[in-house]
């Protein structure tokens, strides 16, 4: 917690800032490529996102991002200034998703206190050499069409646009080194009314530098170098003369007509150079740009980012506030007390306040699973591009809301299970249309609020899962031994999640380790969920993930052994009664067990699993408690119920680890610290 | 700016340099580095016992909020277990973010002891049991064992009990 706190300010504000542009970027890209062209506002935002990201790692000197995002900027800057038609516009999406993840990467690093030192020069080469072949392609049909609409004009590429003049064949390009009179002073306020004075005259009008206006360092800059200005006109040479020497202060004036080549040279080198100079002071407002994008834009709302320490710590302040005021509710001194009716009355107000109050710091913590959900999209992109097939993905409920620490153990499931889904589940296009299916196969992802849990349901409409295929390799691997005849189809499905299971014959690069599903299930059932798999033979396999809201707060059932209170989760509760000594069968090994209406329970006694001394060795003294979860039931024998509460969650310390039978502990009313029983390990001590 | 803080950070250092709490566990005097101490509850308060952990592990207390657990340093050092009193004190330590309470039998006073009288404990070799000891410190005529709190907190053994389990 420290550690993160204590990481630069500035560098945690980078991290931050550019992973958001990042994840818009991605979006944006990924939600134009379908319509196969990027229009104007489209390509504007690319390139001030790259041009904010390139000048924010300039700023904190990470070479290797600041370059990339350099190079793609000037890719984007030549689509915007000169609309090049032949473009593929899928390769540039693939180049600049490139560059989105190798930026990721690198802040990945960063984010994890490493050196980003990746080196992102075949990135830069590969943008540099496509950006030439645009070049060239647009160079040859641009000759093309001027020859063919010459009488028309010149096609409209305006940096500064004015239509006012007319078309002329006589169009000429210039280019003019200005030099102000020494110590006339404001000369970028003079270059400005040059400038606007020209506009009147001439058309697509660039000057070095650019940026005279907001950048007060450019009085410097047109002093020692001169201010040049590009533009094309119909004036004859001597009437420019004639306009520039109007003007008070200037010193003298270069002015020569340009080449096509040349001007377009220089044009972008003038418009580079805007890029270059402008950044330190430009940049705040870009990022305001953007933000005030952000707010416009779709659905997105005004959010600012908070720690999740910081959360992590309100939440356990409200924990700790909850039981101080049991503290003081039923404090044994107010026994000696006669009249207490306006106390009660006045903490049961607090109480009302503090249970508010609880329910907003659960909801601060609730993270849409949009985020998630968007991710995926590029996943089935790419994927589906790499393996010709047609994917499409369909997100369904991704406005649910999930506990923040949750969705950090969700994202990497999803993926397997997607990459799955595409991999092995969906048919190759052809077979898809053999098979009489829509060629464009779907994978559905959904997720929905069901009581006290979410589900995610990965659901594609591809082969299926085979079945005997499974069977076969199940038994091959040792992961059965049950007959055939005694296994249900979930059952069969469900081996599919055990370790050491892979249908998949070849490793491809996106799925087929075998190591996969296990994962799945295991990063599922750290944060006390379920996994269920189900499937139809040619219509498509259906995985559920099954996951709590939130871990942090449960209702829970005190329960007295001996001397110790634990806390049964009252999910896991199916009933509670006491049993009859005659009641319990006792096998040759010494277990027990009770029969329920015609339904036979092992018992554990939770005074011997904890070794607990003192405790209510009878059956008919204490009571009988039935948890369950999916994998079964059990009776639990506990001395008794103390009552029903909630409670906050508190991991156990490391310094003890993990206890076979324990989940987590957390603090009673009276202050002492308790243990949460951990239902599914007494069902099934194999697991976990 | 940052080097006015590293500055106080090293004169923190220094002036928890050289200092130990000392304490009494059985019959001996051990010392640990008072740099690791964050505080001393004195009296023993409710302690949550703890299924399948070392005997030694007395289970977990509720500190104003944070649950930490306690180890009975008598039982660490496979001494025989004694009755808590009124002078039983409950040592918070704190190591590499890990926060554990020892249970000693009584909490002496601060000391300083001079690297110079810190002398090293015999060789393991020649059988001698020092697991937990870093160093002998002496003070005057008296001595006083210095505890390596790393190994205190080692939970090797706790790991070689699940792997026996």
């Amino acid at each position: 917690m420290d550690k993160s706190l204590s990481k630069e300010p500035m560098l945690e504000m980078f991290i931050f800032e550019n992973l958001q542009l990042l994840e818009q970027l991605e979006q944006t890209i990924l939600a134009h490529e379908k319509e196969r062209c990027l229009e104007n506002a489209v390509i504007n935002e690319i390139f001030r996102i790259m041009h904010t990201i390139k000048g924010a790692a300039a700023m904190m000197m990470y070479d290797g991002i600041s370059s990339l995002a350099h190079a793609i900027e000037d890719l984007f800057f030549y689509i915007r200034e000169f609309h090049p038609d032949e473009m593929d516009y899928s390769k540039i999406c693939d180049i600049v998703l490139e560059g989105i993840d190798f930026i990721k990467n690198e802040i990945g690093k960063l984010e994890q206190d490493q050196e980003a030192d990746g080196d992102s020069s075949p990135f830069v080469e590969n943008i540099g050499q496509y950006l030439l072949q645009i070049k060239e392609a647009s160079r040859n049909s641009k000759l093309i069409n001027e020859a063919a609409a010459r009488p028309a004009g010149h096609r409209k590429k305006f940096y500064i646009s004015t239509s006012k003049s007319p078309p002329t064949e006589s169009i000429k390009r210039y280019h003019a080194l200005i030099y102000f009179t020494p110590g006339c002073e404001m000369e970028n306020i003079r270059a400005f009314n040059l400038v606007h004075k020209l506009k009147d005259q001439a058309e697509q009008i660039d000057y070095i530098p650019a940026d005279i206006i907001e950048n007060n360092d450019s009085v410097e800059f047109i002093r020692e170098n001169g201010f040049a200005v590009i533009f094309s006109t119909h004036l004859q040479q001597e009437a420019i003369n004639e306009l520039f020497m109007k003007e008070a202060f200037i010193d003298s004036l270069d002015l020569r007509v340009m080449e096509d080549e040349e001007w377009e040279i220089e044009q972008l080198r003038a418009r580079n150079q805007i890029v270059l100079e402008e950044e330190p002071s430009v940049r705040n407002n870009e990022v305001r740009e953007i933000g005030a994008n952000l707010h416009s834009g779709s659905t997105r709302q005004s959010l600012i980012s908070v720690n999740v320490d910081k959360l992590d710590r309100l939440m356990d302040m409200v924990g700790e506030l909850v039981i101080s005021e049991t503290m003081v509710a039923f404090n044994p001194d107010l026994r000696t007390a006669a009249k207490l009716d306006n106390f009660h009355k006045a903490t049961r107000q607090h109480r009302k306040i503090i249970n508010e109050l609880q329910d907003i710091v659960m909801s601060i913590r609730m993270v849409p699973l949009s985020m998630t959900f968007q991710k995926m999209n590029r996943l089935v992109r790419d994927m589906s591009k790499k393996l010709k097939k047609n994917v499409e993905l369909v997100i369904i409920g991704e406005e649910t809301e999930v506990d923040k620490n949750i969705i950090e153990h969700l994202s990497d499931p999803i993926m397997h299970l997607i990459r799955n889904a595409i991999d092995h589940g969906v048919e190759s296009p052809e077979k898809r249309a053999s098979l009489g299916k829509s060629p464009a196969a779907r994978v559905y992802l959904e997720a929905k609020n069901e009581g006290g849990d979410v589900y995610i349901i990965i659901r594609d409409d591809g082969a299926g899962l085979n079945k005997e295929k499974i069977l076969e390799r199940a038994r091959a691997r040792g992961l059965i031994q049950k007959p055939d005849s005694n296994l249900s189809d979930g059952e069969i499905y469900s081996t599919i999640l055990l370790p050491g299971f892979s249908t998949c014959e070849e490793i491809s690069e996106f799925s087929g380790r075998g190591v996969g599903m296990d994962v799945v299930l295991k990063n599922i059932e750290e944060v006390g969920g379920t996994v269920l798999v189900d499937s139809t033979p040619g219509q498509g396999t259906t995985i559920s993930l099954k996951i709590p809201l939130t871990l942090a707060i449960i209702n829970g059932m005190r329960v007295k052994v001996g001397n110790s209170i634990y806390i049964l989760p009252i999910t896991s509760i199916k009933e509670s009664f006491k049993a009859k000594p005659d009641n319990i069968i006792v096998d040759p090994d010494g277990n027990e067990m009770l029969m329920v209406r015609g339904e036979c329970y092992p018992v554990l006694r939770l005074h011997q699993k904890f070794q607990l001394k003192s405790a209510l060795k009878k059956i008919a003294e204490g009571i009988i408690v039935i948890v369950q979860n999916d994998s079964g039931s059990i009776c639990l024998f506990v001395d008794a119920l103390l009552g029903e509460q909630q409670v906050v969650v508190k991991a156990l310390p490391k310094f003890i680890g993990k206890i076979a039978g324990i989940s987590a502990c957390t603090l009673l009313g009276d202050g002492r610290a308790c243990l949460i029983i951990d239902v599914a390990n007494l069902i099934n001590p194999s697991k976990g | 700016m940052s080097e006015i803080l590293d500055e106080a950070v090293l004169q923190e250092e220094d002036t928890q340099k050289g200092k130990f709490l000392t304490f009494l566990v059985g019959k001996e005097e051990y010392g640990i580095e008072i740099k690791y101490v964050t505080e001393i509850i004195g009296g023993i308060q409710a302690i949550t016992e703890i299924p399948d952990v070392p005997e030694y592990v007395k289970g977990i207390i509720n500190l104003r909020g944070k649950i930490i657990p306690v180890m009975d340093v008598n039982l660490r050092f496979n001494k025989e277990a004694r009755d808590y009193n009124d002078r039983t004190c409950i040592i918070v330590i704190d190591i590499d973010e890990l926060s554990v309470g020892l249970i000693v039998d009584n909490v002496a006073e601060v000391i300083s002891i001079a690297d110079a009288d810190i002398v090293p404990p015999p060789d393991v070799r020649s059988g001698f049991h020092n697991r937990y000891i870093k160093g002998i410190g002496k003070i005057g005529s008296e001595v006083k064992l210095i505890l390596d709190c790393q190994r205190l907190l080692s939970t090797e053994e706790l790991e070689n009990l699940d792997y026996i389990n």
